[in-house]
């Protein structure tokens, strides 16, 4: 039991086909607590079936995944976040037309017995969330602002301050620095310090290594299927790093 | 830096549509002072407009949606003839209403099962639901009229369609009462909240775990309801049952939800907003009429404000 309770996340051996395609090969996945790891591979690589999978969108076909040690035999996606798993989307994270504070309570909306919102404590609520989870401090974002006018970044620190607000164990973050700009992408790697500093783990889905070197401590290179390396940021500087991916775009193999 | 923060403002659009209704009627006072500055021709506009802001009260969450209705003037057709028929040959007014409601109700919830449940694009599953129920009261009344008159002064009659004071129609109050009731759902509680994130994202409102497919069903479930009642107060209003009932009352209904600022996109627009459109649309002919111009400008007036209301709101959100 002991070594099974070390990780938040531990998925063994799975497999995952798409007809007669492999999706994943016994592919094994851990995330540890408080940990925040970059899931790295280019287009086709399986680290979005990965993750459909640990959110339970897909089934796996073979394979075990345990939470907290605790073996998930359900998969769906409203039993991966009762227990703790959110997934922030950088396009479908948002209403974008809604005022922030009914974005925090989307779907979670805090009302009277009626079903009646309670407008006021949303409002207090999220005014806090901004300033507290996310530290927002640009002049005139109040509750009331509308998506709409947040950038890119900002849209993603909104939800990922949503889900830490609701005790997200593990935020899944998928490609979150895409189309961003420099200042933008800076942006989502301070949130992403912020949820480590609050103690959840997280995982940081990409295909550029830049975005993610400062942001992870530790590194997971899926290629066709299946994990081919596995780094500790303080065993692998960024450049040797950089060198084994361009290995692997070349040959499929790590060394 | 500061101005991209700022609230959508949505209080811009709702003064602007108010601002086009105040403009109307000073127009309406200068051009016929003997006519627009007494309270008959405002009772009679209670008595009128009623039945199409009702029913563009309940367009609106279906818009909002981001769906569409075309066949809620058939409903109103159907479920006055069933009103009509039923009260007629029962003489239980009471029983015909609560039937003609129900069938409303059903005919809005397989709109709602259509679109939601088995996937089809609104604008075809009304199109033909629209023809159907308007075929079927064709074939049921055989465009035949039925009297209402013995319903007069039954307390029925007087609660939805008499006159307060011996002035004001209760239709307005209803309506009036229902627009509050609209605005308390869309604003203040949940199922307005996710009316707005289904119409917004419907992707995301899904994600977050909003019911979206219940919430697609329910709002044209209570459009039916609505036309139907429209219907019932129309029949009572004219005591009279026309097979044609519900007929013309499309455009001018759709017209008063878009010139009250909710968007074609969904995601966003207001109770208030539809409200003073329906005063709008259904001011106008009698306004123009009175002002001396002949009803042949009608169309043309109707067209202008649409186009220019429209783009009004959509320069006010650009820049929001």
């Amino acid at each position: 039991m002991g070594a099974e309770n070390d990780k938040l996340v531990r998925m063994v051996n799975i497999s995952k086909y798409f007809g007669e395609v492999a999706a994943l090969k016994e592919e094994n996945f851990e995330v540890g607590y408080n940990e925040v790891v970059g899931l790295i591979g280019d287009n086709g690589a399986g680290k979005s079936t990965l993750i459909k999978i640990l959110t339970g969108v897909h089934t796996p076909d073979k394979g075990r995944i345990y939470f907290k040690g605790e073996e998930i035999t359900y998969h769906s996606v409203e039993r991966a976040r009762e227990l703790g798993i959110e997934t922030v989307y950088q396009e479908r994270a948002l209403g974008e037309q809604q005022a922030l504070w009914r974005n925090i309570f989307m779907g979670r909306e805090m009302t009277t017995g009626l079903g009646f919102l309670q407008v006021k404590k949303a409002k207090k609520e999220t005014e806090k969330i901004l300033k507290e989870v996310i530290g927002f401090t640009a002049a005139g974002l109040t509750p009331d602002s509308v998506v709409k006018g947040l950038s890119g970044g900002e849209k993603q620190g909104v939800a990922i301050a949503r889900a830490l607000h609701f005790e997200a164990e593990l935020i899944i973050l998928d490609e979150p620095t895409m189309a961003l700009s420099l200042s933008e992408t800076k942006k989502v790697l301070n949130f992403v310090k912020g949820i480590k500093e609050q103690g959840r783990s997280c995982i940081f889905i990409t295909h550029n290594i830049y975005h993610v070197y400062p942001a992870a401590d530790r590194f997971v290179v899926l290629d066709r299927g299946r994990t081919v390396g596995e780094f500790e940021k303080k065993d692998i500087s960024l450049e040797e790093l950089v060198n084994k991916l361009y290995l692997v775009a070349r040959t499929g193999e790590i060394s | 830096m500061l101005k991209r923060y700022l609230k959508l403002s949505e209080f811009k659009l709702q003064w602007s549509i108010f601002a086009i209704l105040v403009a109307l009627f000073t127009l309406f006072i200068i051009g016929d002072p003997r006519t627009f500055l007494f309270p008959d021709i405002y009772y009679s506009f209670m008595s009128t407009i009623p039945f199409m802001a009702i029913m563009a009260l309940a367009l609106t969450p279906v818009i909002i949606c981001k769906e569409i209705d075309l066949s809620f003037p058939s409903i109103m057709g159907i479920s006055a003839w069933m009103f009509a028929s039923l009260s007629a040959s029962t003489g239980n007014p009471t029983l015909a209403l609560i039937i003609s409601l129900i069938t409303g109700l059903l005919a809005g919830l397989l709109n709602g099962i259509l679109v939601a449940k088995v996937g089809l694009p609104s604008l075809i599953v009304t199109i033909g639901t629209m023809f159907f129920w308007k075929g079927l009261v064709l074939v049921f009344s055989a465009a035949g009229g039925i009297t209402l008159v013995p319903l007069r002064g039954t307390v029925l009659f007087k609660s939805l369609v008499g006159r307060i004071g011996g002035v004001v129609p209760a239709q307005a109050l209803w309506a009036v009462g229902l627009a509050f009731l609209f605005w308390l759902i869309l604003n203040r509680h949940k199922f307005g909240t996710h009316i707005y994130f289904t119409g917004d994202n419907i992707e995301s409102a899904r994600m977050m775990g909003i019911p979206v497919n219940r919430v697609r069903m329910l709002v044209f479930t209570q459009l039916g309801f609505f036309a139907a009642f429209a219907g019932i107060l129309l029949d009572l209003e004219m005591s009279y049952y026309w097979p044609t009932t519900g007929e013309g009352y499309l455009l001018g209904t759709m017209a008063s939800v878009f010139l009250g600022g909710t968007s074609v996109f969904g995601g966003m627009g207001t109770i208030f907003g539809t409200f003073v459109g329906s005063i709008i649309i259904g001011s106008l002919e009698t306004g123009i009429i009175a002002i001396g111009l002949s009803g042949y400008w009608t169309n043309l007036i109707y067209g202008l404000l649409i186009v220019i209301s429209v783009s009004i709101h959509s320069i006010l959100r650009r820049k929001a």
